[in-house]
């Protein structure tokens, strides 16, 4: 696991041609690891047949609401959180 | 070969109100199981078992928690072997993670890409879960979505989204209601209610005591 609960982390902005589990409304966006989970088989080799190996580490990670929505009708605490995989993730630091 | 070449008029086969989606689903299944990658009785098995599970069993460990607080510790720390503990089956994700409600903090779960749901604990999930209009709002909306199910939040208290995008289920252990301090487990389990464990709702309140 490369990064640590409390990290800031941006995910990475980029296209992918396929079948893959991070969502666009958080591409680009930075945000906060929140827990470090462990390694899962990867979903964007796994979705066309293929065994998913190596497995790619997964992470809980906390958005401000406001970072990911620029009108978020809500609080200014609320906060989102997906689970993402470490492929996706950048240093924010 | 084209479409019509034979000469006469006929309707598409279909199997009578199907969806479109049910239908290429079953056609699906069917190939599944004629080339071999899948067996009826596989198909069979996994229905069978998906609605046996019900909310109960997600009931049970949160009113658990409510009355035991070292067990409440555990939930939290590790849902997946604190349902083994009560003889529950935490079902095949190897993660299972129990987000507690407070009187500051209030967490609702979606999946906006699909329909990811700790199914072995809370059965199957209801129809709106998986619609459209809950996947989107839940995430850009959540307070407009909570006031549609009746949850008003002050604007103290935080309110957290989990979007369920990958291996993790997600259990929302709910606030235990005001008045319900003498009750039993198995009373308290009646009031955690499916949504409650999404984080849509609040548990039913107590029955006043007449």
């Amino acid at each position: 696991m490369t990064y640590h609960p409390g990290q800031r982390v941006r995910v990475a902005d980029r296209a992918h041609d396929g079948h893959h589990r991070t969502p666009g409304y958080v591409k680009g966006k930075t945000g906060t690891v929140e827990r470090a989970y462990a390694s899962f088989t990867n979903p964007e080799t796994r979705a066309y047949g293929d065994d998913g190996l190596p497995q790619q580490p997964l992470y809980l990670v906390g958005f401000a609401q406001r970072d990911v929505w620029p009108d978020y009708p809500g609080a200014s605490r609320d906060r989102i959180y997906l689970d993402l995989f470490e492929h996706w993730l950048e240093d924010a630091e | 070969m084209s479409e019509h070449e034979h000469d006469h008029p006929h309707d598409p086969i279909g199997n009578g109100d199907e969806p479109p989606a049910a239908a290429r689903a079953r056609a699906l299944e069917l190939l599944l199981i004629e080339k071999g990658a899948i067996s009826r009785d596989d198909v069979r098995k996994r229905i069978d078992w998906l609605v046996s599970r019900s909310p109960a069993d997600g009931a049970r460990l949160v009113a658990r928690a409510w009355v035991d607080r070292d067990f409440r510790q555990r939930l939290l720390s590790d849902a997946r072997s604190a349902a083994l503990e009560l003889g529950l089956d935490p079902g095949p994700s190897p993660v299972v993670v129990a987000v507690e409600n407070t009187d500051d903090v209030h967490h609702m779960v979606v999946c906006t890409l699909c329909s990811c749901y700790p199914r072995a604990l809370l059965g199957p999930p209801p129809a709106w879960y998986k619609s459209l209009p809950y996947r989107s709002r839940a995430v850009s909306d959540p307070r407009g979505v909570l006031d549609e199910f009746g949850v008003e939040l002050g604007d103290d208290v935080e309110l957290r989204v989990l979007d369920s995008t990958a291996d993790i289920r997600y259990l929302v252990m709910p606030r235990r209601p005001a008045g319900t301090e003498g009750m039993s487990e198995d009373e308290l389990a009646a009031l955690i209610t499916r949504d409650s464990m999404i984080g849509v709702a609040q548990p039913a309140a107590p029955a006043p005591i007449g």
